[in-house]
């Protein structure tokens, strides 16, 4: 195993983390590294950019047809996308039954038994949402991620997510070998989110890695069901992504433990940078606006 | 009332009481709303055709009566082979209460584990506070130089992670830092009590020999796998290494703990292979498996530290244990010394005197892997011929091999190999393509009664008779006594065709 590495992206959920995760790789790929993708959620849509197709078959939905995970071979559910990447989705139960945590679990395990992280440079891991339960933090415990890269925008919730992820990381890295790499954000041209950004990372006592500047081409390569490096590969946007695929590249090793922050901190920062109001502002707002209304109605 | 304190009655004379008769058929025709008994008898006679036998074999979504056990219980038996070492399974209090019985009983012997007693706030929350405060009570209680740590479905279920857990125990002062807590992930969902031996072992063994410098040496290692003979099949072991001057260590060596004297002294923990031994066996020179399926990530360890390894499948009989000892001698320089030789003489000398009572016999086998196929290997060598080979836990490639080994013998030619089939399914196997005798494990009593097939019970769990385990299987002894139980059962059964004076007795003999 010398030589691996082994990262995972993280974030909230439709904040493009799928999205920059594929077109990071391509980068990563486009450098000659060998990658692994293994996507950790239900939805199976980590790898759909690099293999230019709707979601593959996963892991457990082959289990599930095979009868067990015992009976599945590795070339049932490793497809072979854009730059050579090995591309492995573990899928899932449909929502609202079953236990996807598990899932994730089970997965992993089957991908490390069969050999399917040798040989490669590089085993990433795209994970869903939040860490809601152990099964999603799999890729955090010991041999597994050395770092954790989150992907987050200038958003509230994106925010929240960011800090409840660090707190996932500190239980694993006080003890093993887990780091926080750095934040990726995905910018939604809020105000002063790059300012935001850089505050959040120093409050988690990491860096923003990267900071990646909102453009249209990405939803149109994305439409595609490519990477912009596949879909315009002299695009502006090609080269943010093969700058994030460098410094990721060149990061390892340079991991941190996080110090994730109190809710009442997080909060005191969010007003700080006018994202969050305080109580009284808002009751002030809200009674502006209905008086506003009101006067509307008489006149 | 029936039972009185003058004439003490047992179950199952007591039930057999007017009273209790009356009150069970009351109970039949006010509530049980059975079938007629017509009705019944004709189902019966139908789970016995051709017809059934295929609406069986069509079976997906259901398993009856499975021959195997879940991955904890074989990491508990694996951690009671290591010296003053306590098993701690993380997870809920019933799983562990099972683990526990199932052993006792059959070992006759008290099991001591501990578990972290996981209720429905810990299936929310994380166990991680159970397993903190479980360490702590288990090192201050019961005094362990060791504790093995291995997880129920509940804990894995919802992504309980020992080794960050482990690490912040000892943080939070659980247990020393310094102290040993080897630990092993056992999901009871997935393989069966040998993956979990072996998960446990490879666990222990990764741990004990973590930032060891490998002194290499010239021991040998001996995984013995899991094994219900242990008792009797380690100290086996250890004689015939013992006769050829070989220097070992048997990884691990329950034989003790699930064997203790009656001397007024209870023994939580006995004998064992000890922390020490465990970490200097990273030096040997060499690893052997006597159960390929029960270690298959422990060899890969071994190997990965340089170890020259080699694995058997649970050798019974002549030539089974012939290659385990040749190949002892030829990696330690040692010979076969001239009392083993005697002792094979002893055996092949025995296997001819019966030659014409075994001869042509048919039987089922069932049970782990490595068991089926040394068995059926035995089999074949005393000329009886293996039918059905039936192991839950078994897989195709373990079939595929099985069938290559039985295709070597005349006598193994008409053998059928059933890779992860149940009991439920040789009873079908039993019905259609009979077998002169069953070998399996209490369990198969149902189908003695069922199918009218004599049982042997020669592999775990065997609850309803004493003491066998005792008595070794493996080696040129253990074969002989193998030999002698399965001829008893046939020598019985003769007399048994010919027991009415004037009716049938006319070979009911003296000599046989």
């Amino acid at each position: 195993m010398s030589g691996l590495r082994q990262i995972a992206f993280y974030g909230k959920g439709g904040i493009g983390k799928s999205t920059t995760s594929q077109n990071t790789i391509a980068g990563l790929a486009e450098m000659g590294q060998k990658v692994l993708i293994v996507g950790c959620d239900p939805k199976a849509d980590s790898t759909r950019l690099i293999l230019n197709a709707k979601a593959q078959q996963t892991v457990l939905q082959m289990a599930a047809d095979a009868g067990s995970v015992e009976d599945l071979e590795l070339e049932d559910v490793l497809r072979i996308g854009q730059g050579g990447v090995n591309c492995v989705e573990s899928g899932g139960p449909e929502p609202g039954v079953g236990c996807a945590g598990r899932g994730v679990i089970t997965s992993i395990n089957f991908l490390e038994e069969n050999g399917a992280y040798e040989g490669m440079d590089y085993v990433v891991y795209d994970v869903l949402g939040d860490v809601v339960c152990g099964g999603f933090a799999m890729p955090i415990r010991e041999n597994k991620a050395q770092e954790i890269y989150i992907v987050m925008s200038g958003e509230m919730m994106a925010l929240y997510a960011c800090n409840n992820i660090s707190k996932g990381i500190l239980k694993y890295a006080k003890t093993g070998g887990v780091r926080l790499g750095g934040l990726i954000c995905n910018s939604r041209q809020t105000d002063q989110e790059y300012e935001l950004a850089e505050a959040m990372a120093g409050k988690l006592g990491t860096k923003l890695i990267h900071f990646i500047p909102r453009d249209n081409i990405v939803q149109h390569a994305e439409l595609r069901r490519m990477t912009v490096i596949q879909y315009k590969p002299d695009a502006k946007q090609a080269d943010e992504y093969r700058a994030l695929a460098r410094k990721i590249h060149e990061n390892s090793g340079k991991g941190v433990i996080p110090t994730p922050v109190s809710m009442d901190e997080l909060e005191d920062m969010l007003m700080e940078f006018g994202i969050l109001k305080s109580d009284e502002d808002m009751i002030a707002e809200l009674e502006a606006k209905e008086a506003a209304a009101r006067e509307a109605v008489s006149a | 009332m029936p039972q009185s304190i003058e004439q003490v009655k047992d179950h199952a004379e007591l039930f057999r009481e007017p009273e209790y008769q009356e009150m069970l058929r009351e109970k039949r025709e006010q509530f049980e709303c059975l079938h007629s008994p017509e009705r019944v008898k004709e189902i019966a006679e139908w789970t016995k055709s051709q017809e059934y036998r295929e609406k069986n074999f069509a079976r997906e979504g259901l398993t009856i009566n499975p021959a195997k056990a879940c991955q904890p219980l074989g990491a508990v038996f694996c951690a009671a082979g290591f010296a003053d070492t306590l098993s701690f399974v993380h997870g809920s209090q019933g799983c562990v209460a099972y683990y526990r019985s199932h052993l006792s009983r059959h070992f006759k012997e008290p099991a001591s584990a501990v578990s972290s007693s996981m209720t429905e706030d810990a299936a929310v929350f994380g166990g991680l506070s159970n397993l903190v405060d479980g360490l702590a009570n288990a090192y201050a209680l019961y005094e362990p130089k060791m504790i093995a740590v291995s997880t129920t479905c509940m804990a894995e279920v919802i992504g309980d992670d020992l080794h960050a857990f482990i690490g912040n125990a000892k943080e939070q002062g659980s247990v020393p830092k310094d102290f040993d807590v080897p630990f092993a992930h056992t999901p009871a969902f997935h393989g069966s009590h040998v993956n979990g031996y072996d998960n446990m072992l490879e666990g222990i063994l990764s741990h004990l020999w973590q930032g060891r410098e490998r002194t290499p040496g010239e021991s040998i290692n001996i995984i013995p796998g899991f094994d219900g003979y242990c008792v009797g099949n380690n100290r086996e072991l250890k004689r015939m290494l013992d006769l050829m001057g070989v220097a070992h260590t048997i990884l691990p060596d329950p034989s003790d703990v699930y064997d203790t004297p009656s001397d007024g002294q209870f023994r939580m923990y006995d004998g064992g292979t000890s922390i020490e031994a465990g970490k200097a066996a990273q030096d040997a020179k060499a690893t052997l498996s006597l159960q390929e399926y029960c270690s298959k990530k422990s060899l890969q360890l071994a190997k990965a530290q340089g170890h020259e390894v080699a694995s058997f499948h649970y050798p019974l009989g002549v030539g089974a244990t012939d290659e385990f000892l040749t190949k002892v001698s030829e990696l330690t320089g040692r010979p076969i010394p001239e009392a083993l030789l005697k002792e094979r003489g002893r055996l092949v000398d025995a296997l001819a005197d019966s030659m014409s009572i075994v001869h042509g016999k048919t039987f089922a086998v069932y049970g782990d892997p490595d068991f089926v196929t040394g068995m059926a290997r035995f089999l074949t060598e005393m000329g009886a011929e293996p039918r059905h080979l039936l192991a839950t836990n078994g897989t195709k490639p373990w079939a595929k091999k099985l069938r290559t080994t039985l295709e070597a013998s005349p006598y193994g030619a008409g053998g059928q190999v059933w890779p992860g089939a149940d009991l439920w399914h040789l009873r079908s196997l039993l019905f259609t393509e009979p077998a002169d005798f069953l070998i399996g494990n209490s369990h198969g009593k149902y189908l003695e009664r069922d199918t009218g097939t004599p049982l042997i019970r020669l592999t775990f769990p065997i609850f309803d008779r004493h003491h066998h385990h005792r008595f070794p299987t493996w080696g040129y002894q253990g074969g002989l006594h193998v030999l002698v139980r399965i001829l008893d059962k046939i020598l019985d059964g003769l007399d048994a065709a010919s027991d009415q004076a004037g009716v049938n007795d006319i070979s009911f003999d003296l000599t046989r």
